[in-house]
């Protein structure tokens, strides 16, 4: 069985499509880990929906609600249990816990995908250019992957934030996108490189197709399930590095997003003081994020992989 | 030696020293390319704090010259190289007598403990599910059980520090909650101190460790894949060979060499956790000096000790990537 889903799945255009037709059940996309990860976001993203429509989301800004209340069914340290208005507990400026998070989750994942798509556009690019045309190109290109790939961006990060001060999401999205080109440009021109030497693309030289319709409309098609996977991959990595800088500081303080959240109650002591619910319910959001990303990204993986299916 | 071609050394040396000078040059350019002036913002920020600062002017000027600002960008910029060179980073601004060099020197050993220790651990631990995953001999709970314990794979390690911080260290107290090593414990090679150390960098070690060894586990699942259907595992197999030396000579030493280069790609990303994860446990190493400058708004101490952090991470990589054909002798080989 393994064997002949190989054959369908190996890179002839429009062959994964024409077996899904074949036989429905045995279409690569019903993968389990990819439908559990995009189910998990789905979910998530319709509770912020729900929310933006059910709760007033002005409760995240500070002072609108008493201070360091527990969740429901829940008490603090000073003997208050959790009241209905505020059914995920406040923090100590007066924040709505529950509005927090229907305002900061989004927030958190925007930052990630403005970054990853940046990057990955620029990796494409870089990616096919290294991969494609070679000779000097490559030279230049891998070189500035392998320092981009050393240096750790969040140091660099730190600097320039250090220079600019708090900043808002999207100059801090481009700002992280500086350094979310090089994993993309590195992973697609190997890639590009094994591709490069396939029957159909050297079918298509011998042609007189030009370069650029090699790339785009050749290899490119086929590249489409690797470059979904690293482009969540991307996002991943986005993420972690948005959550850093925010929990160092650096984040939009008057709405705070997730990780702006994570450093408040750091620096309040929240760990100490057994406020589990302010720096918890951020913490397991963005852990839920991002059990949900790698599993698409496993899925995908397999989806483009067929050996990693067979042995799953 | 013998084992690396000349090629390959010198195409790394090229990168390393590339990686640091760009390092420098942006550590350099940055603050520079910000509006403003820095020793006026730092003035600024202190007459804030402080209600006013007599003669602000006078000390801005006398910083100036103090710090050579006066001079052409690029006389700043040769002298700045130099100094990094005889490892002259400067003073800290906050703490002025003291000078970059002694703060990071003292926290630096800190940081390359917790991430040589994690490192050895989850590349060990990874590497060894991964092949168990992919092995057919292995038994079929512990099949199950790996990808169970690889759930935390991919989530920052920052967040699972304060996961097992407030479980283990706050609500169990199996586990201090900050610093390398006890207070009033003095330093030094007794057992006492060695196993204090151990029992504080615990917790920050596993942070770091729960949510990496899956990645590697991953990786060396696919590599094991690949290698599973190759024709010198059906001899191996074919010429009665025991399974558990089949798995270890033909399957693992072969699906390392992959894993291997993917670590040195992973410094950078490792090094990033590593600071957050130090910040979350006050662990006395490079992050939780980073944070402290960043807190002290003192700027010569963040770029020092960013950019011996860049220097490390770099170190690391450059000594990963030559003992890679020490491991693997076709490397030698194909010369080039």
């Amino acid at each position: 069985m393994a064997d002949d889903r190989k054959v369908k799945d190996a890179p002839v255009a429009g062959g994964t499509k024409k077996a899904g037709v074949l036989n429905r059940f045995d279409n690569p996309w019903l993968n389990w880990k990819f439908l559990a990860g995009t189910g998990i976001l789905g979910i998530l993203f319709f509770l912020i929906f729900l929310g933006y429509q059910l709760w007033d989301t002005n409760l995240a800004l500070s002072a609108r609600a008493p201070l360091n209340l527990p969740p429901l069914g829940f008490e603090n340290w000073r003997g208050q249990t959790g009241i209905p208005e505020h059914p995920l507990g406040t923090e100590n400026s007066g924040r709505d816990m529950l509005a927090l998070w229907i305002v900061g989750t989004p927030r958190t994942i925007f930052v990630g995908v403005i970054a990853a798509t940046v990057g990955m556009l620029a990796g494409i690019v870089l990616g096919f250019m290294a991969g494609f045309l070679g000779g000097v190109f490559d030279d230049v290109i891998r070189l500035a992957v392998d320092i981009a790939i050393t240096i750790p961006s969040l140091l660099v990060l730190i600097v320039i934030q250090a220079v600019l001060g708090r900043v808002d999401l999207v100059t801090m999205a481009l700002l992280i996108s500086l350094f979310s080109w090089a994993t993309p440009t590195r992973y697609i021109r190997a890639q590009v490189l094994s591709m490069r030497e396939s029957g159909y693309v050297q079918m298509a030289r011998l042609s007189g197709v030009p370069a650029r319709d090699i790339m785009f409309k050749e290899i490119m098609p086929n590249l489409l399930p690797y470059l979904s996977a690293s482009y969540i991959g991307n996002m991943q990595g986005a993420i972690i590095s948005a959550v850093g800088l925010e929990v160092l500081g650096f984040g939009p303080q008057r709405i705070p997003s997730l990780g702006v959240a994570i450093f408040f109650s750091i620096e309040a002591g929240a760990l100490f003081r057994n406020m589990w619910w302010w720096w918890g319910i951020p913490t397991v959001t963005l852990t839920v994020v991002f059990i949900a990303l790698l599993l698409i990204n496993l899925g995908l993986d397999e989806i483009a992989n067929p050996r990693l299916r067979k042995a799953s | 030696m013998g084992g690396i071609s000349l090629n390959y050394l010198l195409r790394r040396l090229l990168v390393f020293f590339l990686t640091l000078w760009v390092a420098a040059t942006l550590i350099f350019i940055i603050p520079r390319l910000a509006p403003g002036d820095p020793i006026a913002a730092m003035v600024a920020r202190l007459s804030y704090q402080a209600g006013f600062v007599e003669n602000s002017g006078a000390i801005i000027e006398g910083w100036k010259e103090r710090f050579g600002l006066n001079d052409p960008v690029y006389v700043q910029y040769f002298r700045y190289l130099g100094g990094l060179l005889q490892g002259d980073l400067g003073f800290s601004m906050a703490r002025f007598p003291s000078t970059v060099t002694e703060l990071v020197g003292r926290a630096l050993p800190w940081t390359i403990g917790l991430v040589g220790v994690a490192t050895a651990i989850f590349f060990v631990v990874g590497n060894l599910f991964g092949a168990l995953l992919a092995w057919n001999k292995t038994p079929r709970l512990v099949k199950v059980l790996i990808p169970m314990s690889m759930i935390f794979t991919s989530i920052p390690p920052l967040l699972a520090g304060l996961l097992l911080s407030y479980t283990f260290a706050f609500l169990l107290g199996w586990f201090p909650q900050t610093y390398s090593y006890g207070f009033g414990m003095t330093p030094g090679l007794t057992l006492e101190f060695i196993a204090n150390v151990i029992h504080h960098g615990f917790l920050p070690a596993m942070a770091i460790v729960i949510v990496t060894f899956g990645y590697w586990a991953l990786g060396m699942r696919g590599m094991m894949v690949t290698i599973e259907g190759e024709d010198y595992m059906i001899l191996a197999q074919a010429k009665g060979l025991k399974p558990f030396y089949v798995l270890y000579r033909y399957m693992i030493r072969n699906a390392i060499l992959p894993q291997m280069t993917a670590l040195a790609v992973s410094i950078g990303t490792l090094v990033n956790g590593v600071v957050l994860v130090e910040v979350i446990f006050n662990y006395n190493g490079m992050g939780t000096l980073i944070v402290t400058a960043l807190r002290e708004q003192d700027f010569g101490l963040i770029q020092g000790t960013s950019f011996i952090l860049i220097v490390t991470s770099a170190l690391a990589v450059l000594i990963i990537d030559l003992s890679y054909p020490l491991i693997d002798p076709r490397i030698s080989l194909e010369g080039r």
